[in-house]
């Protein structure tokens, strides 16, 4: 190897390292100050010295927080499974079937996801209000989904417009209806695209903050980053680091955990719809 | 699905079709008889394949009527015709294996575990890919997927067999042999009627028990292949069918034969020595082409674009050398300024 390439190799990873320092830090601060108590926390240390889970027990025993993950996993799960359902029934409308002002409405479904989540924040407490789902977990279940919907049903719509019509027509001449065709035919060759805008759509939702502050008024009723964000100390002077940190940690993991689980899909998925979109 | 062995006459009553303003079918009248094999044949945008799913029931009918054995098909669901369609680009499913590629029709119609199994391997003998049932069609070459995609179509038990362009997608050796596969499956299927989509005259001619030939949604004629070739409707025909094309004469060249084009074949001009009393043109070689059992030789007699004449035999003539030909008689075909021909 000459000197020179020895020397750009070294170039590229040092690159490379710091990206990933950069990426990383934060969360690798995150973990470290879980572990840490009293004093401690302030002290400035970029090497574990203390390992003391004394913060994630007291989290995990803290009046609703175990409530309050399970709420957040009730909500992103019950937010995925009605946004793919409904993404997949629109998505196949969209791009097989032919109607007028077809472009138009997608158009539309795009524009909806433009606004950003306070311009709607009013109106939306007055629907939630009006359908009585105020403090219950169908108020984030239905708004998280308008914001999930216009992704989710775009990605789908460009997948979907890539499944060889042919064999949509070889499924009718061998009598399946639509929703056969969708189901036992498209669903199969959508698993890429279904796994990462599912996987999209579950993150948002698991760290969605406005809409759960908003909809909500019990402690019980919370979801994750809320109940996170009104953790208090035992005066109101105290800023808890230590459990806010510990918690923030139980709820990133299964987030990463999930991610790389799917890694390989997430990417054959984005790049799918990617090129042809 | 229907287990309709009888034979199935299929009768097209001045279909047309529009998408929005554009009339793609313009009124087609045509009679297909039990157990024939009909090739629809034209250039891209005759209307063909068009026509193929109407009958299939993948596009609506605009209007007129399609009669399968005097019953109205119009508005009766693709997969209650009794059916089967063979697609160019095969569109087996990617995520099934063979066998269940062909029995996904059947399991939807609920037929029972038992009966699947027969039927599926009684075809899959026929067509010798029972060691393929297990495979996903990616595994699959070519010619096997187009082998499954019929194996599907035969499964149905069909009355009527839809073929679009199925030939297209193999390379040229791969198209003979499936071409062969398909005149035999006619062959061992006498009682279903068949209609093939092309645009290829070969395949035509080739598989046909009668050709129609379509030109921008209308028919220009049809009949066996031999009456295609002897006896074009039209100009258009005449053109089309055939290969290679017929040459035709204008002007001057045809006034001499008292009409405004005169068509003749390659095969249908004969050489003859120069200064030879029946020679009608003469010309310079232009190009020959040697394909080994014949030769087309270009010759340049002043018409707009060089004469062909098919030859017998390895005479091997070079650019240049001077030519006197004389057409046969019999097997002119000449044409009216209206491009119709004059007896």
């Amino acid at each position: 190897m000459t000197l020179t390439s020895a020397l750009k190799k070294t170039a590229f990873y040092l690159l490379v390292a710091f990206i990933v320092l950069i990426c990383v830090f934060p969360f690798y601060y995150a973990v470290l100050t879980s572990l840490k108590t009293g004093t401690d926390l302030f002290r400035v240390d970029y090497f574990p010295r203390a390992f003391d889970l004394q913060n994630y027990i007291d989290v995990l025993v803290a009046r609703s927080f175990p409530r309050n993950v399970l709420n957040s996993v009730f909500i992103a799960t019950c937010t995925v499974a009605l946004a793919l359902l409904l993404a997949v029934t629109a998505s196949y409308a969209l791009a097989r079937v032919r109607f007028r002002g077809r472009g138009l409405l997608l158009l539309t479904i795009l524009a909806v996801s433009m606004f950003p989540q306070v311009a709607v924040l009013a109106g939306l407490f007055e629907l939630v209000r009006f359908l009585g789902t105020y403090n219950t977990p169908w108020a984030m279940i239905m708004s998280y989904m308008i914001f999930t919907l216009p992704f989710t049903v775009w990605v789908l719509t460009t997948f979907m417009r890539d499944l060889s019509v042919e064999i949509e027509e070889a499924a009718i001449m061998d009598g399946a209806t639509p929703w056969v065709i969708i189901t036992k035919v498209f669903l199969p060759l959508l698993w890429p695209a279904l796994v990462t805008t599912g996987l999209l759509a579950f993150i948002s939702a698991w760290n969605e903050f406005v809409f759960s502050l908003t909809f909500t008024s019990s402690e019980s009723m919370r979801t994750v980053p809320v109940a996170i964000a009104l953790l208090t100390g035992s005066s109101q002077y105290e800023t808890p680091w230590g459990t806010l940190m510990a918690a923030s940690v139980i709820v990133t993991v299964p987030l990463i955990v999930l991610v790389l689980i799917f890694q390989r899909k997430i990417v054959s998925g984005l790049t799918a719809g990617g090129v042809k979109g | 699905m229907p287990q309709d062995q009888t034979e199935t006459t299929i009768q097209l009553r001045n279909l047309r079709k529009s998408f929005g303003i554009t009339e793609v079918i313009k009124g087609i009248d045509l009679e297909i008889r039990p157990g024939e094999f009909m090739v629809f044949v034209g250039p891209s945008g005759c209307g063909k394949s068009t026509l193929l799913r109407m009958i299939a029931g993948l596009e609506d009918i605009t209007s007129g009527e399609l009669l399968f054995n005097g019953t109205t098909m119009n508005n009766v669901v693709p997969s209650k015709r009794g059916i089967a369609m063979v697609f160019q680009s095969y569109a087996l499913y990617p995520h099934m294996n063979v066998f269940d590629n062909m029995a996904f029709g059947m399991k939807l119609a609920k037929t029972s575990k038992e009966e699947v199994q027969a039927r599926v391997n009684r075809v899959a003998e026929m067509l010798q890919i029972e060691p393929l049932l297990d495979r996903l069609p990616k595994q699959l070459s070519g010619g096997q997927r187009q082998r499954v995609a019929i194996g599907r179509a035969l499964v149905r038990d069909p009355r009527v067999f839809l073929f679009d362009e199925p030939l297209s997608n193999l390379d040229a050796s791969l198209r003979v042999a499936t071409r062969l596969e398909i005149a035999k499956l006619h062959h061992d299927l006498e009682a279903a009627t068949m209609i093939y989509v092309t645009h290829d005259q070969v395949e035509a001619m080739t598989l046909a028990d009668r050709i129609c030939v379509l030109r921008d949604g209308k028919v220009e004629q049809v009949g066996t292949s031999n009456e295609l070739y002897e006896r074009p409707a039209n100009q258009f025909v005449a053109s089309f069918i055939g290969s290679p094309k017929m040459n035709f004469l204008e002007g001057d060249f045809a006034a001499a034969f008292d009409c405004a084009c005169l068509g003749i074949r390659p095969e249908h001009i004969e050489m003859v020595e120069t200064g030879d009393s029946n020679a009608v043109w003469s010309g310079k070689v232009v190009h020959a082409e040697d394909l080994g059992s014949d030769n087309y030789v270009f010759v340049d007699i002043g018409a707009r674009e060089p004469l062909v004449v098919r030859q017998a035999g390895k005479r091997v003539l070079p650019a240049g050398f001077e030519v006197s030909l004389n057409p046969i008689r019999a097997h002119l075909h000449r044409f009216g300024a209206d491009q119709q021909p004059i007896y």
